[in-house]
C-alpha cells in the first residue's frame, strides 16, 4: 500500500485549492530575501518555495521583515523601507478592532440574496439572520430540541400539545406555545402572537415567494389566546409535532402594509430588502445595522433583546468568496475568525491547521451533510445489488478520510449520522476487502478478467460512469481514488463531470446520469428521507421530473416504513423502526456512503463560547454566549 | 458629423437589441432554472412548491414569451428585479457600476499617466537602457497573472507588513482615506498589466513614427529631440495608441472579475458572474447591455479622437 493513494504526489499538494501558489499564503513560508537572491544568483524567474523544508521557517512578523529587507540590494530596501516609513499613517485604522476586541469581524464566502426569513432558503441568510432573530424552537449542540424563544416546550405528555381530529377528519395536533417575557422587535414594538398569524398568512399565500411553503401548507391555523400565548393547529400528527424550527416571524406592524398592498409583489416590496437596517424588522440579540451588498453586514446589540447581553459591540460580517483571499484576510487581521457553516473546506483547513494551528484553533465538527455515490438503478449493471455490496467493499474508505481529510470526516455507513440518535451502530458495514469485492462480483457474473478489467458471460465490460460536479476541488480528488480502487478489482469507473449546474440542474434533475453520480445531501436530526427515498418521488417525465429519489429506488418495505416513522410518536417504537430501515439501507444501497462532511470552524484564541452544531442550527444561534477569552 | 453620429447610433441599436436577444437566448439555454439551484440548497423543497415558484416567477413560460415581456417593459423604462440581489436592477447595478469605476478609473488613470510617458520615452531612445528596462518590466507586467499577483501584494502589504486591507471596502463609508486605503491594492494589482500594455503600444508607435521621413526633415531644420518628439512626433503616434485606450475605456464599466474575487470587491465584474450563475435574467442582462453600450460608446469615442487627432481623416470622407 503507498503511502498515499494517488502514486507518488503527495496528497497535500493536490488537495491545495491553488496548487503551487498556495504556499505564497503562508507568511512563515514567504522569504523574501532568499527569493530575491535566489533569483539574483540563477538569472531566471524567481520560484517561491518554502523556505526550510524541514519546516523550520523564519520569525513571523515585523521583525522577520525588517531582517530581509538587510539581504536585498539598496534600491529595494529603499523601497521598503519607504513603505515601513508610511505604515503608521495607513496602519492605525486597521489595528483598532483587534487591539479594542469589543468587534467581531467573521469572515464568509457567500452573500445572502434576501433577508427575507421565509423567501428562498439560504444558509448565508440563515447564519447572518440567527444573530438578528430567533426561530420559535431548535435542536442545541448536543442534537435535542429546545425552545429558543418560548417558555417550556410544548408535549403531548405536558399537555402543551393536544392531538386533535382536523375538519377533514384526519388526526392533527395542536401545540400552544408561550413567548419569552419581554419580547420585543428592536423598535420597541412586543412580539404577539397577532405576529404569528401575520406570519401564517404571508407564508400560505401562492404569490409572495415563499419558497418552501410545506410547512404552512401544514399549519392551517393559529388561535391566539392571549398577547404571548398561540395555539398552532397542524393537520397532521407527526413524531416532530413540537418542533417549529422553520417559521420566520414577520413584524405585523412593519410588513402587513407593503404585503396588502399587493401580495404578489411583496417579495420585492419587503422592508427585509428596501429597508434592512429598520430596527423593527429584529428581536435578537443582534440587529442588522449596515448592508453593504456583495461586501459585508454589520451588527450591532439590539437594546430590546431580553435575553443575554451580547458581549461584543459590533458583528461584521464580511464576504471573501475566494478560500485564498479568505485565508490571507484572516492572516492580515483583516477578519478574526471563518465561519465553519460557510468558510474554508476540511481538506483547506487540514492545511491551514499545519501552517497556522498555534495563532488560531480550528474547529472539525462533522455534521450531516452525506456526501455519497447515487447509482442510477436503471443502469443493468448497477442494479445488481451484489455489485454495488461489492463495489463498496472494494473502497477503502478509512484510508480517504484520513489521508484527505485528517480524519476530521467519518466514514458513512448509511445516511443516518452516527451523532444522530436514531443511528444503528450496529448496521452492517463494509470495510475495505477487496477478496470479499471480487467473489460478489465473481457471482453477479462479472468473473472473466480481461485487459486489467471484468467482462461477463456476454462478454460485456464492467464498466460506468462516475459524475460529479467538475471544479470541486475535494470531489475530484475522492473521485480519483474511488477509480483507481475500482480498478483494482477490475471495474472501470468513467469519470465524466460537469459544471454544478449542469450537474444538478439537468443531469441529476432527470436522472440521465447513466452511472454513479457523486453528490452531498443536507438533512436535519431525525430527518425522515421521503423525498430521498419513496418511490412515490422518483422524478420522471410524467411528473415533470419532481422528487428527488434521483436513483429510482422502490421498495415496498422501506416506502412503509417511511410512512410509519412519520407518525410514530414513541420514541422507542421509532428507535426500532429506524433500525430496520438502516438495515434496509445497509442491504439494498440505493446509494453508497462515503463520509460526513465536517464544518471547519476557524477561530482566534481568544475567541470563547462558540460552539458548533453540526446541523441545520447554525453557531450564531448562541452568539450571546461568545466572548473574548480572558 | 451628424449623418455619421446618427448612423452610428442606428448601428448601436441594432446591436443592442442583437445582443439583448443573444444573452437571453443563452442563458435560456442554460441547463437548469432558479428553482433547481433552490431545490439544491433545500432538497425538502416539494414538487409542488417548485412549481409554484416556477410559476410566480414566469418561469414556466417560453423563453420567448419571456423575452417579449421583458422588451416591452425595458422600452418603458422598467428594467425589472434582480432576484439575487433582492432589489430593481438600476438599484443592484448602481453600487457596483460605482465601486468599479473607483477601481477601474484608477487603475487606468495610473496605466495612462505611467504606461504612456514610459512608452514615449522607451520610443525616443530605442535599443537604449531605458528602453531595455521599459521592455522588460512591461513583458513582466503582461505576463504575471493577476491573481497571482493579487495574492502576492496581499501576502506582503496586508499579512506581512500589515499596512493595508487585504480587501473588501470600508465599512461605514469610511472617509476618503479609508477609500483610498481599501482601493491600493487591487488598482496596484490591475494598473501593473495597464501600465505594461499601454508602454507596449506607446513604444511600438513612437519608435514606428520617428521613422517616417517627416521626422527627418524637423531633425535636418534643426529641431531639438524633445521638439521632435513631443512637437512632432507625439501626436501621430498617439493616433493608434488612442483606439486601444478607447477599447481599454469600455472595460472601466464592465469590471474585473479574477481581482474583485480575490479582493473580496463588489464591482460589475462579480455582479455579472453572479448574476448568470444564478440564472439572475434581469440583473446579468442588464449589465452585460450597459457593457455592451459603452464599448460601443468607446469605439465611437476612438473615430472622434481619430478626426481630432489626424487631419488626413474627416467624418465626410467615412460617409462617403
Amino acid at each position: 500500500m503507498p503511502t498515499n493513494a494517488y502514486g507518488n504526489i503527495p496528497v497535500s499538494s493536490r488537495i491545495n485549492r491553488l496548487g503551487a501558489f498556495y504556499p505564497l499564503l503562508t507568511a512563515r513560508w514567504l522569504g523574501l530575501g532568499r527569493v530575491w537572491a535566489r533569483f539574483r544568483t540563477s538569472g531566471t524567474t524567481p520560484v517561491l518555495l518554502p523556505r526550510d523544508r524541514a519546516g523550520h521557517g523564519p520569525a513571523v512578523g515585523r521583525e522577520a521583515v525588517g531582517a530581509t529587507i538587510k539581504t536585498m540590494p539598496f534600491s529595494l530596501a529603499r523601497v521598503l523601507a519607504g513603505l515601513l516609513a508610511l505604515a503608521p499613517v495607513f496602519a492605525l485604522p486597521l489595528a483598532k478592532p483587534a487591539e479594542a476586541k469589543d468587534e467581531l469581524v467573521i469572515g464568509m464566502t457567500q452573500f445572502p440574496a434576501t433577508f427575507h426569513p421565509s423567501i428562498d432558503s439560504m444558509l448565508a441568510k440563515t447564519y447572518v439572520l440567527s444573530m438578528a432573530r430567533r426561530p420559535l424552537t431548535m435542536h442545541d449542540a448536543r442534537w435535542e430540541l429546545g425552545c429558543m424563544i418560548c417558555v417550556s416546550l410544548p408535549t403531548i405528555e405536558n399537555g402543551g400539545a393536544v392531538p386533535e381530529t382536523i375538519p377533514d377528519g384526519k388526526k392533527g395536533v395542536a401545540v400552544t406555545f408561550t413567548f419569552r417575557p419581554g419580547l420585543k422587535w428592536g423598535d420597541g414594538t412586543p412580539l404577539t402572537s397577532r405576529d404569528v398569524a401575520f406570519t401564517l398568512e404571508v407564508g400560505r399565500h401562492p404569490q409572495t415567494g415563499v419558497s418552501n411553503q410545506e410547512f404552512y401548507r401544514s399549519l392551517y391555523k393559529v388561535d391566539a389566546k392571549s398577547d404571548d400565548t398561540f395555539t398552532l393547529h397542524f393537520d397532521k400528527l407527526t413524531f416532530d409535532y413540537n418542533a417549529v424550527n422553520d417559521m420566520g416571524l414577520l413584524p405585523v406592524h412593519l410588513e402587513e402594509k407593503p404585503f396588502r398592498a399587493d401580495p404578489a409583489a411583496y417579495k420585492n416590496r419587503t422592508l427585509y430588502d428596501t429597508d434592512t437596517a429598520n430596527p423593527g424588522l429584529y428581536y435578537g440579540p443582534y440587529r442588522i445595522a449596515e448592508v453593504t451588498a456583495g461586501s459585508h453586514v454589520v451588527l450591532v446589540p439590539n437594546d430590546t433583546w431580553p435575553g443575554a447581553k451580547p458581549r461584543f459591540k459590533r458583528v461584521v460580517v464580511r464576504v471573501i468568496e475566494n478560500t485564498a483571499a479568505l485565508e490571507a484576510n484572516l492572516l492580515s487581521g483583516a477578519i478574526d475568525m471563518i465561519a465553519g457553516e460557510l468558510g474554508l473546506t476540511v481538506d483547506q483547513a487540514v492545511a491551514f491547521a499545519k501552517r497556522h494551528g498555534e495563532r488560531f484553533n480550528v474547529i472539525f465538527k462533522p455534521s450531516l451533510v452525506y456526501e455519497h455515490l447515487e447509482p442510477n438503478l436503471e443502469n443493468p449493471i448497477l442494479r445488481d445489488k451484489r455489485v454495488r455490496q461489492a463495489l463498496l467493499h472494494a473502497l477503502d474508505r478509512e484510508t480517504i478520510v484520513q489521508q484527505l481529510f485528517a480524519g476530521h470526516q467519518p466514514v458513512a455507513h448509511t445516511g443516518v449520522n452516527p451523532l444522530d440518535w436514531i443511528h444503528n451502530p450496529e448496521v452492517r458495514k463494509y470495510p475495505y476487502d477487496p477478496k470479499r469485492a471480487a467473489a460478489l462480483l465473481d457471482e453477479a457474473g462479472w468473473s472473466v478478467m480481461r485487459g486489467g478489467f471484468r467482462h461477463n458471460a456476454k462478454g460485456e465490460r464492467l464498466s460506468f460512469e462516475l459524475a460529479t460536479t467538475a471544479g470541486n476541488r475535494t470531489r475530484e480528488a475522492v473521485q480519483q481514488v474511488l477509480q483507481s480502487q475500482w480498478r483494482a478489482v477490475g471495474a472501470d469507473a468513467r469519470i465524466k463531470n460537469q459544471p454544478a449546474r449542469v450537474f444538478f440542474g439537468e443531469t441529476v434533475r432527470k436522472r440521465t446520469f447513466p452511472g454513479f453520480a457523486m453528490f452531498a445531501w443536507y438533512s436535519a436530526p431525525e430527518n425522515v428521507p421521503r423525498t430521498i427515498l419513496h418511490s412515490s418521488h422518483i422524478p420522471t417525465e410524467a411528473n415533470n421530473f419532481a422528487g428527488q429519489n434521483y436513483t429510482g429506488y422502490a421498495n415496498p418495505e422501506m416506502d412503509r416504513l417511511i410512512d410509519a416513522i412519520e407518525v410514530e410518536l414513541n420514541r422507542e417504537k421509532r428507535r426500532a423502526l429506524w433500525k430496520r430501515f438502516q438495515d434496509i439501507y445497509a442491504e439494498d444501497l440505493p446509494s453508497l456512503p462515503l463520509f460526513f462532511r465536517a464544518d471547519a470552524f476557524v477561530l482566534p484564541k481568544w475567541l470563547a463560547g462558540v460552539e458548533p452544531t453540526g446541523h441545520q442550527g447554525v453557531s450564531t444561534l448562541w452568539i450571546e454566549n461568545w466572548r473574548v477569552q480572558k | 458629423m451628424t449623418r455619421f453620429l446618427a448612423t452610428r447610433a442606428l448601428q448601436s441599436a441594432l446591436v443592442l437589441a442583437v445582443m439583448s436577444f443573444a444573452v437571453y437566448g443563452l442563458m435560456g439555454l442554460m441547463p437548469g432554472d432558479p428553482i433547481d439551484l433552490m431545490i439544491a440548497a433545500d432538497p425538502k423543497l416539494t414538487p409542488e412548491d417548485a412549481n409554484r415558484l416556477r410559476a410566480l416567477h414566469g418561469l414556466n413560460r417560453p423563453i420567448l414569451a419571456r423575452y417579449a415581456d421583458w422588451l416591452w417593459l425595458a422600452l418603458q423604462g422598467d428594467f425589472g428585479y434582480s432576484r439575487l440581489m433582492s432589489r430593481p436592477v438600476p438599484d443592484a447595478i448602481g453600487p457596483a457600476l460605482l465601486n468599479t469605476l473607483k477601481l477601474m478609473g484608477a487603475a487606468f488613470a495610473l496605466a495612462l499617466l505611467i504606461g504612456l510617458p514610459a512608452g514615449m520615452l522607451a520610443g525616443a531612445r530605442p535599443r537604449s537602457r531605458l528602453d531595455y528596462a521599459v521592455n522588460a518590466l512591461a513583458f513582466a507586467g503582461i505576463s504575471i497573472p493577476s491573481f497571482w499577483l493579487g495574492i502576492l501584494l496581499i501576502i506582503v502589504f496586508a499579512v506581512l507588513l500589515g499596512v493595508l486591507p487585504a480587501g473588501g471596502v470600508a465599512i461605514g463609508g469610511g472617509g476618503w482615506t479609508e477609500t483610498l486605503r481599501h482601493l491600493a491594492l487591487p488598482v496596484a494589482t490591475l494598473a501593473v498589466a495597464g501600465i505594461a500594455g499601454q508602454a507596449r503600444y506607446m513604444r511600438a508607435a513612437m519608435a514606428e513614427t520617428l521613422r517616417q521621413d517627416y521626422i527627418r526633415t524637423a531633425r535636418a531644420k534643426g529641431a531639438g529631440e524633445t521638439r521632435v518628439v513631443l512637437g512632432h512626433a507625439l501626436r501621430n503616434a498617439l493616433i493608434p495608441v488612442a483606439t486601444v485606450i478607447a477599447l481599454d475605456f469600455g472595460a472601466l464599466f464592465s469590471g474585473a472579475l479574477v481581482t474583485e474575487t480575490i479582493f473580496a470587491y463588489p464591482g460589475m465584474g462579480r455582479l455579472i458572474y453572479d448574476a448568470v450563475m444564478g440564472n439572475d435574467f434581469n440583473l446579468a442582462l442588464v449589465a452585460l447591455l450597459f457593457a455592451t453600450l459603452i464599448t460601443l460608446v468607446a469605439n465611437l469615442l476612438a473615430d472622434v479622437t481619430y478626426v481630432a487627432l489626424d487631419p488626413r481623416v474627416s467624418f465626410e470622407e467615412r460617409d462617403a
